[in-house]
């Protein structure tokens, strides 16, 4: 893999959401919204609970159509889902009737890609977070933390230009969240593609993110676009060194 | 090669030992049983046609055993038919009822209401309309095993997380796809489970009709030996039933095993 990176850049323009619900009320889930990610940058969300950060990923993968405004994903317009993001859930949603392996290589059947190419691919990913033993098991035999490293191993096994990882490791216990933490951050120093990570840890995002986004609570807007102070302030604390 | 040679042979022992740890006990009481049943028969001098002992039983199905097996395979036809009927009419009715809103809305609660109908008051009516063949009966264990495997298979085909969806649509699943990649096997276990119970009221239901109005059959067979006191009779075609009934069951069991086995892998692991 190219180490320039096979990220691409996103651009949202004013971009909301409104959901109607099933009762007919409206919510303003996402207010108007202004972002540019760079191709291959590492871009972490945070924002207290129901402010919209899930919506503005599905908006971002198209699953859901926006409101109003304009989201480019690799410069082209999304519409509708079945592009270029790879997707990580807080659940790792592993179907349970598939092996380890044949998990990894759902996005390749579904997508049609080459199966030679990528079956070896699935293998190094597997094998480069520690699951090689276990291709042939069932979820059910995995631990959380296992599981969760088989859902980012799905995600990447399509060479996503964009992965969107929505509070990933929320679930997990806080060793196996910094094993995770590791991992990812050592995958993305080698591929480089675009990421947006959603999570509730501001210490998480700082340590993993190029640049930290706040967001407000609903209808959720952007309130900050920050990092260096963030990073002066854990490096006063000792927390983070210099790099 | 030569480990798993080696390895083999102690597998089989351990199997053998838990099957008879799970097993054993539950075999002895109903061998206990048994030889209180024959004892008691015996000392109390019970006659025969209150209640026949176990080797009573036996002998009779012994000899009687063409007879048994005449009206057994007729009884089986009814009850495999009723519930293919089931099978082929309920899933794709369940597939309609989670794809589509008008029916879920509409065909839905009506087929809810009619279940409020007790089936076995339904076999008078249908043996008047269908008349004294197998047909009759084949729609009594039809119309009793048809409503668990559409429940079961609508609550299986519902069971996908949203998230699942989302995936495979985020990878350009159509319609089709996330079908065949994700609700169905998803639903595989809750559907055999409805299919165990379809099938457990597929036996009752034919047994029923039967009762109702009939020329052969097991149920048949038990009219006619409570006509004719052999009661003996009667209790070998209530073994012979049953015994239909485990195999039926069985056999839904077994195809549940080929067909989900990552489910078996889980009770595997509870164990
Ligand atoms: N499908 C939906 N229908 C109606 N309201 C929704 C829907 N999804 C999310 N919401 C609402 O939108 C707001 C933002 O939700 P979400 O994006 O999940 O927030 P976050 O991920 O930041 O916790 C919440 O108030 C939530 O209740
Ligand atoms: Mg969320």
């Amino acid at each position: 893999m190219a180490s320039s990176g096979s990220g691409v850049q996103i651009g949202l323009r004013s971009v909301s959401k409104r959901y109607m619900t099933a009762s007919g009320d409206a919510v303003d889930a996402l207010g108007e919204i202004d972002l540019d990610v760079a191709a291959g940058e590492f871009v972490s969300i945070v924002g207290p609970s129901g402010c919209g950060k899930s919506t503005l990923m599905m908006l971002v993968s198209g699953l859901i159509p926006a409101t109003t405004g304009t989201i480019t994903v690799g410069g082209v317009p999304v519409k509708g889902a079945g592009g270029k993001a790879g997707i990580v859930f807080q659940r790792d949603v592993l179907l349970d009737w598939r092996t380890v392996f044949s998990n990894v290589m759902l996005p390749v059947e579904i997508k049609r890609l080459d199966k030679e190419t990528h079956l070896k691919k699935a293998r190094d990913l597997l094998r480069s977070v520690g699951l090689a033993e276990f291709e042939e098991k069932y979820p059910a035999e995995l631990s959380g933390g296992m599981r969760q490293r088989v859902a980012i191993c799905r995600a990447l096994v399509q060479d996503p230009g964009l992965l969107l990882m929505d509070e990933p490791f929320a679930a997990l216990d806080a060793l196996t969240r910094e094993q995770m933490n590791l991992d990812l951050q050592r995958i993305w120093l080698r591929d480089r593609n675009t990421v947006i990570f959603i999570t509730h840890s501001i210490e998480e995002a700082v340590l993993l993110a190029d640049r930290v986004v706040v967001m407000t609570s609903r209808p959720g807007r952007i309130a900050d676009i920050c990092v260096e102070r963030i990073r002066r302030h854990f490096m006063a604390l000792g927390v983070l060194s210099e790099t | 090669m030569a480990i798993a040679a080696t390895t083999a042979a102690p597998v089989k022992i351990g199997r053998l030992r838990s099957w008879i740890v799970n097993s054993g006990p539950v075999l002895g009481i109903f061998a206990a049983i048994f030889v209180l049943w024959e004892l008691g028969c015996w000392l109390f001098k019970v006659p025969d046609f209150i209640l026949p002992s176990p080797s009573v039983i036996i002998d009779k199905i012994i000899s009687s055993w063409w007879l048994l097996l005449v009206n057994g395979m007729v009884t089986a036809q009814e009850i495999v038919l009723g519930f293919g009927m089931s099978v082929a009419i309920g899933i794709p009715l369940a597939v309609l009822a989670v794809y589509s809103r008008i029916f879920e809305r509409v065909a839905f609660p009506f087929m809810v209401s009619l279940q409020t109908i007790p089936k076995v008051a339904l076999a008078p009516i249908l043996v008047m309309w269908l008349g004294y063949g197998i047909l009759p009966k084949v729609m009594v264990a039809f119309l009793i095993s048809f409503f668990p495997i559409v429940i079961s298979a609508v609550v299986g085909m519902r069971s996908a997380e949203k998230e699942m969806i989302y995936l495979v649509q985020s990878m350009g699943a159509n319609e089709l796809t996330t079908f065949l990649k994700i609700r169905l096997p998803k639903a595989l276990p809750s559907i055999f489970g409805g299919l165990k119970v379809g099938m457990g009221q597929a036996v009752v239901g034919a047994t029923v009709g039967e009762f109702i109005a009939a020329e052969q059959g097991l149920g048949y067979l038990q009219l006619i030996s409570q006509v004719r006191l052999d009661t003996a009779l009667l209790f070998a075609a209530v073994v012979v039933l049953s015994l239909l009934g485990v195999l039926l069951f069985n056999l839904v069991a077994w195809v549940e095993r080929l067909a989900v086995p990552w489910n078996r892998m889980r009770t595997e692991m509870i164990e």
